[in-house]
């Protein structure tokens, strides 16, 4: 009887460090936004209205979508810097072909099957040339953006069919984008959780020599974990050209740093982490927020990059605290 | 005892920076014939101006990465570097040379704290580097509120468009810069400990060097040599503005990667780090000058830097076993 409560005593509060290890960071970054939503919302209520909230969420839902491959990349010890570039290009390559006339799941198709052979391509040159990732892929953003610039001169694209605007589409009152965001999220950190796949992604980053030793082909796996995020990067891209009415065929300026920001926020930091997908997710809808929420303070929009690099500051020490704490 | 792997490590030096040299060669050979343009002084002075700034902050960049780590964050202290000189000469009204060393200070205080967070806090220097990249860079932006600051006095304007016997002033500045650099990192025992760090930092600690202190002095050089860039960037174009040095980072780290620097840390030297950087601006200027539009050539130095570090690892991989 007394050893079974000692037992428990035990038991409690490993059971609750575990859990806290396992969804820590995804804890703070919603607290995060809870504190932010209830405080921004009392001092000017319109930043809760419906029209507001569909815009961080409809115009940011691709920055989720596309960290969720980042955030695979990153965990199996990796990183794409040219995800910008490459979501600029396919953006274009999609409304392109969209306003040449072809039926428009060619043109919601093509841009995922270009993405995964690029990235595939790039997973090639670091897995078994071994060439490092960064490197790799900061040739990659050159050439990509160089490329798109090349072509396109940065002109619009224009007279996109309505029905190829998917982004705009609205399923029982609710944006595709955040369907979109929300599914992909789920199936993802589902999937990572659960299927052998997603669990070799963490055994790579982890130790790429014990993962062989498990019996992981960690080549194969490597690219195949970089076709994944190209077919992120595809959706995304997708996402990001249908949003309104013309597509500009540049480059979004520090569009791989704000998708790799909300990864490492959300998703790299956790040691053999569960759901660092969700992480990233709610990392990417913070930063929306937080930028959303500096117009309805009267804060100059220039502080805003400011705040967000206090903010990875703050909760990347948070989550260096608490590994601290529970190692 | 360390002769044989010393003498290998060599070898493979001189393989990567062979390579690159030949290379070198062979691209202002092509680019010669193409433009006649080209293989003037004037333009090869010229170019050196241009390549200042980039080349400044690639040789302590070249520290940082042989140790392990990088940093993304020396354009955003650039930006921060210059709107904070123009705030303190023009708005707070300190005599101007005062204001050049007290934006410069303050590149070192932002070199200092990236240290900090990596060497206290145990943060990766990517992650460490990306926050504070955004954090510099909105501090440049919210402080200048979009205002240029302009008007500097002549003699400010020698250090970015003025010459020193014929050569242009900052090229001077980046020669000198780039000798020191290269007699410490290869003749110190702070250039040992930079490679001990970056090759093996638990047997480093090990073997007694300071791992800790090594690269908080590495990152803060990093962010002082980004302050000195600042100052002859504003002198070179005349002007102050809150986006200076935007994706300066990419530019830096591809010389240095390109230079033959390990992103794995513990390999690379400065004269490889000099001899990309000078491949890559040939590159730029001589193929814009033979017709390609300027994007065109970023898609060449992106394959060039893919090709050189694939030729390499070939090569190596070859001589090693």
């Amino acid at each position: 009887m007394s050893f079974e409560v000692s037992a428990r005593r035990v038991v409690f509060p490993s059971a609750l460090s575990r859990t806290l290890s396992a969804y820590g960071q995804e804890l703070i970054i919603l607290t995060a936004i809870v504190v932010l939503f209830v405080v921004v919302g009392t001092i000017a209520p319109r930043f809760v209205s419906q029209n507001n909230l569909t815009s961080i969420f409809v115009g940011n839902a691709y920055i989720a979508v596309a960290a969720i491959g980042m955030s695979m990349v990153i965990i199996s010890g990796h990183i794409d810097v040219s995800v910008g570039s490459l979501i600029g290009v396919l953006a274009t390559i999609s409304g392109s072909l969209a306003v040449a006339g072809y039926p428009v799941w060619i043109a919601w198709l093509a841009p995922i099957l270009v993405g995964m052979v690029i990235t595939s391509f790039i997973g090639v040159l670091v897995a078994y040339v071994k060439i490092p990732s960064i490197v790799v892929t900061l040739g990659m953003l050159s050439i990509l953006k160089g490329g798109l610039i090349s072509a396109t001169g940065g002109a619009w694209i224009t007279n996109l069919p309505p029905d190829y605007l998917i982004a705009q589409f609205r399923l029982l009152g609710v944006p595709s984008p955040v369907w979109f965001m929300g599914i992909l999220t789920i199936l993802a950190a589902i999937w990572m959780r659960s299927a052998a796949f997603g669990r070799a992604i963490y055994a790579i980053g982890g130790n790429p020599e014990a993962a062989r030793v498990a019996g992981i082909r960690v080549e194969r796996s490597t690219v195949m974990i970089f076709a994944i995020h190209g077919m992120f990067a595809g959706i995304a891209a997708i996402l990001f050209a249908t949003q309104l009415q013309v597509i500009q065929s540049t480059v979004p300026p520090n569009l791989e740093l704000t998708i790799i920001t909300a990864s490492v926020v959300g998703g790299v930091s956790i040691l053999g982490g569960i759901g660092t997908v969700i992480g990233s997710t709610l990392a990417a809808i913070l930063f929306a927020a937080i930028g959303s929420s500096l117009i309805f303070l009267n804060v100059s929009a220039y502080w805003l990059r400011a705040v967000q690099g206090l903010l990875i500051l703050a909760t990347v020490l948070a989550d260096m605290a608490r590994r601290h704490r529970i190692s | 005892m360390s002769d044989v792997p010393l003498s290998a490590t060599v070898k493979s030096f001189l393989r990567h920076e062979t390579i690159l040299a030949i290379l070198l060669v062979v691209v202002l050979a092509i680019l010669s014939q193409q433009s006649d343009k080209f293989f003037t002084t004037a333009n090869l002075l010229n170019q050196g101006r241009l390549m200042t700034e980039v080349g400044l902050i690639a040789l302590p960049m070249t520290f940082v990465i042989i140790t392990g780590g990088i940093d993304l964050s020396v354009g955003s202290i650039l930006g921060l570097c210059a709107i904070l000189m123009g705030v303190f000469w023009h708005n707070l009204g300190l005599p101007l040379p005062v204001a050049m060393v007290l934006a410069v200070l303050v590149g070192g205080v932002g070199g200092l704290v990236n240290g900090l967070i990596i060497t206290r806090f145990k943060v990766p220097p990517l992650i460490a580097t990306l926050a504070t990249l955004a954090l510099y860079r909105g501090l440049a932006e919210g402080i200048s509120q979009a205002r240029s600051v302009r008007g500097y006095p002549d003699w400010f304007y020698v250090l970015g468009q003025g010459d020193f016997l014929g050569i242009p002033t900052q090229l001077w500045i980046f020669v000198i810069f780039a000798i020191i650099a290269a007699f410490i990192l290869g003749f110190t025992t702070f250039g040992r400990a930079t490679y001990a760090a970056g090759a093996n930092e638990t047997a480093a600690r090990f073997s007694g060097i300071n791992v800790d202190r090594t690269k908080l002095l590495i990152y803060t050089a990093a962010g002082l040599v980004s302050g000195i860039a600042a100052v002859i960037f504003v002198s070179r174009v005349s002007t102050t503005r809150s986006d200076m040095g935007t994706g300066v980072e990419l530019d830096v780290i591809t010389a240095v990667v390109l230079g033959g620097t390990s992103i794995f840390g513990g390999r690379g030297t400065i004269i490889g780090t000099v001899v990309g950087l000078v491949l890559v601006q040939a590159l730029k200027n001589g193929l814009s000058l033979s017709g390609v539009k300027g994007d065109g050539t970023i898609v060449v130095i992106g394959l060039v830097l893919i090709l050189a570090i694939l030729a390499s690892n070939l090569f190596s991989r070859n001589g090693d076993g």
